[in-house]
C-alpha cells in the first residue's frame, strides 16, 4: 500500500541522523567528574539510555518531517487523505517493541541498582545530620563513641556507609562526584553506601528544600588517603575529647571566646549570616557584623549580651525588620547547653562590634 | 441601588465580602472568648478562618447560591427565563452566566490572566539566576516566587484551562444544548478567581508568601509563616472546582450525547475529558485531604507530620503525590484530545487507530494510580517498593507511544495544512517525545538517585508541561478561536509567535538537561560558580521566550476586535460543533443533530459525521447526501 522507496529514503535518512545524533549526545561531557565506584556504573547506564532513545526520537522525527515535506497540501488543494483508519499488524508492532524495550531496561536497572547498594565488607559508619542549613557529622570514635566533626573526610578506596537523620525539616544528602543521594528525614534514619574513588574535593549539596538558606547548604567531601584520614580522625577524636570538656571546666575569656567561634562554625550558623570573624558571608539572617550596633538598636535598656542571648534561645521574640519570622531554627536552646551559649554570646559580642575583633 | 443590592452581581459580592469576613472572626472571637484564650483577637487565626468564610460571602454575594437557597428554603422558584445565559455585551461575562460558552470564555481568559502572572514570576526568577548571588531578590522571596510560579501554572492555568476549552466545545462535540448541571458549572467557574487571588494574596502576608515549592513538603510546610495557609486553602477551593466541573463533565458525556453518537462515534477529545474526568474525581481529594493535614498540623495542633509524637513525614508525600501524579495526567489527556482533532483535520485524514486511541487513553487512566512512589525514590521510603515503580513507570511508555505513532500515522499521506494550530501540534509532538523519553530516564532508579531534584527534572516538567500541554493550549485556542469569537485569527502573527515559543523554549528549557545532569539542585536562589555560563543563556533566552507571548495576546485581542468574520467551518471539519453558525447560537444547536457516522471520515466520499432535519450540512469537497454512514 505505501510505496516502497519513501520508506527506504526516510530509513536511509534516519539512520544518518541517529549516528550524527549518538556521536554527539556520547560526546557531550554531561556528569561532573566521577569520584566513586558507582558513577562509572551508573554513566554507562546513562550512555545505554541514550543510544536507545536517541534513534527513537529521530524515528519519530523524520516521520514527522518528512511527512511534512512530502504531504504538504499545495495551494487551492482541498482534497482529503485516503481514508485509512489503521493497521492492526503495525499496531502491534508499535506496542510490542516498546514493551520489549522498556522491560529490557528496567532489568537492566534492577541489576545495576542491586550492584550499587549491596553491603560491601569492612564498612566505614559515617553519621550524617542535616539542620537548617549545614550538614555535619559524626565518626565512630574509641570505645563505641563517637567523633563529632563539621567537615566530611573520607578515605580513599574504602567503603563507607552514611547513615542519614536531620535535626529539623528534610534535606537531601548528595555527592554529585559520586552521584548518590537520599533525603534525611524527620523520624527515620535512611542510608546510601559508596565507595570514594578519588583523592580530591566534592561538593556535597542539600538536593531538597529546607528553606530560605537551601541554596546555601554546600559543603566539601574531603577524599584522602587511609594515613591522612587516620591522622585527620585521631587529632579530632583528641581534640574533641579535649575541648568537649568535663563537666565544670567552662572555659572563659579567650577559651570562651575560641569555644564560642567553634560553636559558631559547627552549628550551621555561617549558612546564614555574615560575619567576618568567622568568615561567614550569609545573607539569609541578619549581617552579624553590626550585631552590638543592632542591639543597641532594638533591645533598647537591656544590655546587648541579653538582646544576643534571646535571639539565639527564642529567635521569634524579636525579628530584625525585613527579615522573616520563623527561618532561624528555634532549636538552639536545647540543642547547646547554657555555658555554650554563653561561650557564643561572647564571641558575638567580641567580634560582633563592627567588622572589628578578628 | 436597593434592588441592586439585593439582586445577584458585583454591588452585592462587595457587601457580601466584608460580611463573610465578619462571620468567620464573629466564630473564631467567641470560640476564643468561650474558652478564655489570649489574646482574643489572634491575627493568625483570623486569617485562617477569614480564608475559609470571605470566599463564600463572595460567591453568595455574586449570585452562585441564589437558586438553590430559593429552592431549598421552599420559596416559589422562578421560572426559568434564561436571563442568565449567553452574552450579549462584555458585560455579560463578569456575571455568574450559565451558558457553557460564556464559562469557556470566563475560565479561557481568567486562567491566561493567572498564566501572566505565573509567567511574570518566572522572569523575574530568571532574572535573579542570570548570575550567581544575590541580584534582586532574597532567598526567601526567590522561594515564594517559584512556588507560587508552580501553582498558579498547575492549579490556575494549566488545568483550568482544559477545562475551560472542554467547557466550550464539549457540549457543542456531543450534540448538547448545554452541560448537564449548568448552574454547578458557573459555580465551578467562580471559584478558580477565588483560588488564585488567594495564592497571589500571599505575597502580602507577614513572611511573604508561601515558599516550600508547590509540593508543599512537611515538615518544612507546617512551620512556615502565615503564607502556607493562603496555599492549603486555596488548593482547596482549586480541587472543589476541578471535581465539579469534572462530574459535570462525566455525566454530560454519559447522558447528554445528541441521538446515534455512541461512545465509539464521539471525537477523541470528548473521550480525552471524560478519561480526565474520571481521573479527577478520584485523585483530587487525596491532595486535599493532604492540605487539610497540614493546616491543621498548623493552625488545630494535630500531629499528622511530627515523629516526635507519631506523625509520619513520608506519608504526606505518599498521599500528595498519590494525587499529584495522576495530575500530570489530567494535565495531559486533554491536550492529547486537543492534538487528535488538529492534526486529523488539519491533515484531511481518519485518526490512525482510533479504538486504539481511546484505549490507550483508558490504560493511562489505570496505570497513572500505579507510579506515583516513583517521585520518592530518594525520599527514604521502603526500598522494595522502587523496583515496581520504576516498572509500571516505563509501561506508561507503551500507550504513550501508540499515540505518538498513531499521530504520525495519521500524517502519513494526509493533505497536510500547515495552519498555527498544527504548527503547534507538530511542536507539541517534538517536545512531548523528548519530555517523554527524560521522563523514561528518569524511571530508571540508579539515573534517577543522581539526577533528582535538580535542573533536570525542571527540564524534564517544563518539557512535559510547556513543551507537551501548554503546545496543545495554544494549538487548541487557535483552532478553535473561530468558533469561539466568530473571527479568524492573523495566520501570519500565529506562525511568528510559532516559531519564536519553539525555537526560545529549546534554548531555555535544553540547557536545564546539562546543568542538572552537571549537578546544579532544583529550587536555588544561588548556585556554585561552574553553572554561570549555562545559566547566563538559559535567562537570556527565557526573556525572548516570555516576550513571544506577547505576539500571541496581540493577535488574539486585535483578531477578536477586527479580524475578518469566521464562517461556520473555515477547517471544512467534521465535528459537529463545525455544523454550526460561529460563534454558534445560544443554545448550540436549533435542531438536535443525529449523528450517523464516525468523527474523522475525511478522504470517504459523501461521509458525514451527523446530520439534522432541516438543513443538511455539507462537507466541502463532497456532494453529501443525508444518511451515507461509513464503512
Amino acid at each position: 500500500m505505501l510505496p516502497k522507496s519513501p520508506l527506504a529514503r526516510m530509513f536511509i535518512y534516519g539512520a544518518i541522523a541517529s549516528v550524527i545524533l549518538l556521536a554527539i549526545s556520547l560526546s557531550i561531557d554531561w556528569f561532573p567528574q566521577q569520584g566513586a565506584a558507582a558513577a562509572h556504573k551508573i554513566d554507562t547506564l546513562y550512555d545505554v539510555l541514550l543510544i536507545v532513545s536517541v534513534p527513537i526520537f529521530v524515528l519519530v522525527m523524520t516521520v514527522a518531517i518528512y511527512s511534512v515535506i512530502r504531504f504538504r497540501a499545495r495551494p487551492g488543494d482541498t482534497g482529503d487523505g485516503p481514508p485509512i483508519h489503521g493497521n492492526a499488524r503495525l499496531e502491534v508492532v508499535w506496542v510490542v517493541i516498546p514493551f520489549l524495550l522498556v522491560s529490557g531496561l528496567a532489568i537492566y536497572a534492577w541489576i545495576t541498582l542491586n550492584d550499587i547498594e549491596t553491603k560491601k565488607k569492612g564498612e566505614m559508619i559515617v553519621h550524617v545530620t542535616g539542620q537548617q542549613f549545614e550538614w555535619s557529622y559524626a565518626y565512630p570514635g574509641p570505645g563505641g563513641g563517637q567523633i563529632q566533626s563539621n567537615e566530611l573526610y573520607l578515605p580513599v578506596n574504602k567503603p563507607v556507609k552514611f547513615e542519614i537523620r536531620t535535626k529539623d525539616v528534610i534535606h537531601s544528602f548528595w555527592i554529585p562526584d559520586f552521584r548518590l543521594k537520599s533525603d534525611a528525614v524527620p523520624g527515620i534514619t535512611t542510608n546510601w553506601r559508596a565507595t570514594p574513588t578519588r583523592v580530591g574535593l566534592h561538593d556535597v549539596v542539600c538536593a531538597e528544600l529546607c528553606g530560605a538558606g537551601h541554596s546555601l547548604m554546600r559543603g566539601t567531601a574531603h577524599v584522602v588517603s587511609d594515613r591522612t584520614f587516620t591522622a585527620w580522625l585521631t587529632k579530632l577524636g583528641g581534640g574533641a575529647s579535649a575541648t568537649a570538656g568535663k563537666p565544670g571546666a567552662a572555659p572563659k575569656g579567650p577559651a570562651a571566646i575560641a569555644q564560642g567561634k567553634q560553636l559558631f562554625a559547627s552549628n550551621g550558623c555561617t549558612g546564614c549570616h555574615t560575619l567576618a570573624a568567622a568568615g561567614a558571608s550569609g545573607t539569609v539572617g541578619p549581617d552579624l557584623d553590626k550585631v552590638v550596633s543592632d542591639a543597641a538598636k532594638y533591645a533598647k535598656g537591656r544590655p546587648a549580651a541579653a538582646y544576643i542571648r534571646e535571639s539565639i534561645v527564642t529567635p521569634n521574640a524579636f525579628v530584625v525588620p525585613g527579615f522573616p519570622k520563623g527561618t532561624m531554627p528555634q532549636t538552639f536552646g536545647q540543642q547547646l547547653s547554657p555555658q555554650q551559649i554563653d561561650s557564643l554570646v561572647q564571641f558575638l559580642l567580641k567580634s560582633g562590634g563592627g567588622g572589628g575583633g578578628k | 441601588m436597593a434592588a441592586r443590592l439585593r439582586g445577584p452581581g458585583w454591588y452585592r459580592a462587595a457587601i457580601g465580602i466584608p460580611i463573610g469576613f465578619l462571620f468567620g472572626a464573629g466564630i473564631d472571637i467567641l470560640i476564643r472568648a468561650l474558652q478564655s484564650y489570649h489574646p482574643l483577637i489572634d491575627g493568625h487565626a483570623l486569617t485562617t478562618v477569614g480564608l475559609l468564610s470571605t470566599p463564600f460571602g463572595f460567591l453568595i454575594g455574586i449570585g452562585c447560591f441564589d437558586y438553590w437557597f430559593r429552592w431549598a428554603s421552599g420559596a416559589p422558584t422562578v421560572p426559568e427565563d434564561h436571563s442568565g445565559h449567553g452574552a450579549r455585551t462584555w458585560r455579560d461575562y463578569f456575571r455568574v452566566n450559565t451558558d457553557h460558552k460564556v464559562i469557556g470564555i470566563q475560565y479561557i481568559c481568567t486562567t491566561f490572566f493567572f498564566f501572566v502572572a505565573g509567567g511574570a514570576m518566572a522572569m523575574l526568577m530568571r532574572a535573579e539566576l542570570a548570575a550567581p548571588g544575590t541580584q534582586f531578590v532574597s532567598p526567601n522571596t526567590f522561594n515564594g516566587l517559584f512556588s507560587v510560579h508552580a501553582s498558579l501554572m498547575i492549579f490556575l492555568f494549566i488545568i483550568p484551562v482544559f477545562a475551560g476549552i472542554a467547557n466550550f466545545v464539549i457540549p457543542l462535540m456531543i450534540g448538547a444544548p448545554d452541560m448537564a448541571f449548568p448552574r454547578l458549572n458557573a459555580l465551578s467557574y467562580w471559584l478558580l478567581p477565588v483560588a488564585g487571588i488567594m495564592m497571589l494574596a500571599s505575597f502580602l502576608a507577614p513572611g511573604g508568601s508561601f515558599s516550600t515549592g508547590w509540593t508543599a513538603y512537611a515538615p518544612l510546610s507546617t512551620h512556615t509563616p502565615l503564607g502556607q495557609t493562603f496555599f492549603n486553602i486555596a488548593v482547596q477551593f482549586a480541587g472543589a472546582s476541578s471535581i465539579a466541573t469534572a462530574l459535570n463533565f462525566l455525566v454530560t458525556i454519559i447522558t447528554m450525547r445528541a441521538p446515534g453518537m455512541t461512545f465509539w462515534r464521539m471525537p477523541l477529545l470528548v473521550w480525552a475529558n471524560f478519561t480526565t474526568s474520571l481521573l479527577v474525581v478520584i485523585a483530587t481529594p487525596f491532595i486535599a485531604g493532604s492540605q487539610f493535614f497540614v493546616l491543621f498540623d498548623r493552625t488545630l495542633g494535630t500531629h499528622f507530620f511530627d515523629p516526635g509524637r507519631g506523625g509520619d513525614v513520608l506519608m504526606y508525600q505518599h498521599v500528595f503525590w498519590f494525587y499529584s501524579h495522576p495530575a500530570v495526567y489530567i494535565m495531559m489527556l486533554p491536550g492529547f484530545g486537543i492534538i487528535s482533532e488538529v492534526i486529523s483535520t488539519h491533515a484531511r485524514k481518519p485518526i490512525f487507530g482510533y479504538r486504539m486511541m481511546a484505549f490507550s487513553l483508558m490504560a493511562i487512566v489505570v496505570l497513572g494510580f500505579t507510579v506515583w512512589a516513583h517521585h520518592m525514590f530518594v525520599s527514604g521510603m521502603f526500598p522494595w517498593l522502587r523496583v515496581p515503580m520504576m516498572l509500571t513507570t516505563m509501561l506508561i511508555a507503551v500507550p504513550t507511544g501508540i499515540k505518538i505513532f498513531s499521530w504520525l500515522a495519521t500524517l502519513w499521506r494526509g493533505v497536510i495544512h500547515l495552519r498555527t494550530p498544527m504548527l503547534f501540534a507538530l511542536g507539541f509532538i517534538t517536545m512531548f517525545t523528548l519530555g517523554g523519553i527524560s521522563g523514561i530516564m528518569l524511571a530508571v532508579i540508579p539515573f534517577d538517585i543522581h539526577v533528582s531534584d535538580t535542573y533536570f527534572v525542571v527540564a524534564h516538567i517544563h518539557y512535559v508541561l510547556f513543551g507537551g500541554s501548554v503546545f496543545t493550549i495554544f494549538a487548541g485556542i487557535y483552532h478553535w478561536f473561530p468558533k469561539m469569537t466568530g473571527r479568524m485569527y492573523d495566520e501570519t502573527l500565529g506562525k511568528v509567535h510559532f516559531w519564536l515559543s519553539f525555537v526560545f523554549f529549546n534554548l531555555t528549557f535544553g540547557p536545564m538537561h546539562l546543568v542538572g545532569i552537571d549537578g546544579m539542585p532544583r529550587r536555588v536562589a544561588d548556585y556554585a560558580h561552574q553553572y554561570a555560563t549555562l545559566n547566563a543563556v538559559i535567562s537570556i533566552s527565557s526573556f525572548i521566550f516570555g516576550l513571544s507571548f506577547l505576539v500571541f495576546v496581540y493577535n488574539i485581542i486585535a483578531s477578536w476586535r477586527h479580524g475578518p468574520l469566521a464562517e461556520a467551518n473555515p477547517w471544512r471539519a467534521h465535528t459537529l460543533e463545525w455544523q454550526v453558525s460561529s460563534p454558534p447560537p445560544i443554545f448550540n444547536f436549533d435542531d438536535v443533530p443525529t449523528v450517523v457516522g464516525g468523527p474523522y471520515e475525511y478522504g470517504v466520499p459523501g461521509a458525514v459525521h451527523g446530520v439534522f432535519k432541516e438543513r443538511k450540512p455539507v462537507p466541502a469537497g463532497s456532494t453529501a447526501t443525508a444518511g451515507v454512514t461509513t464503512e
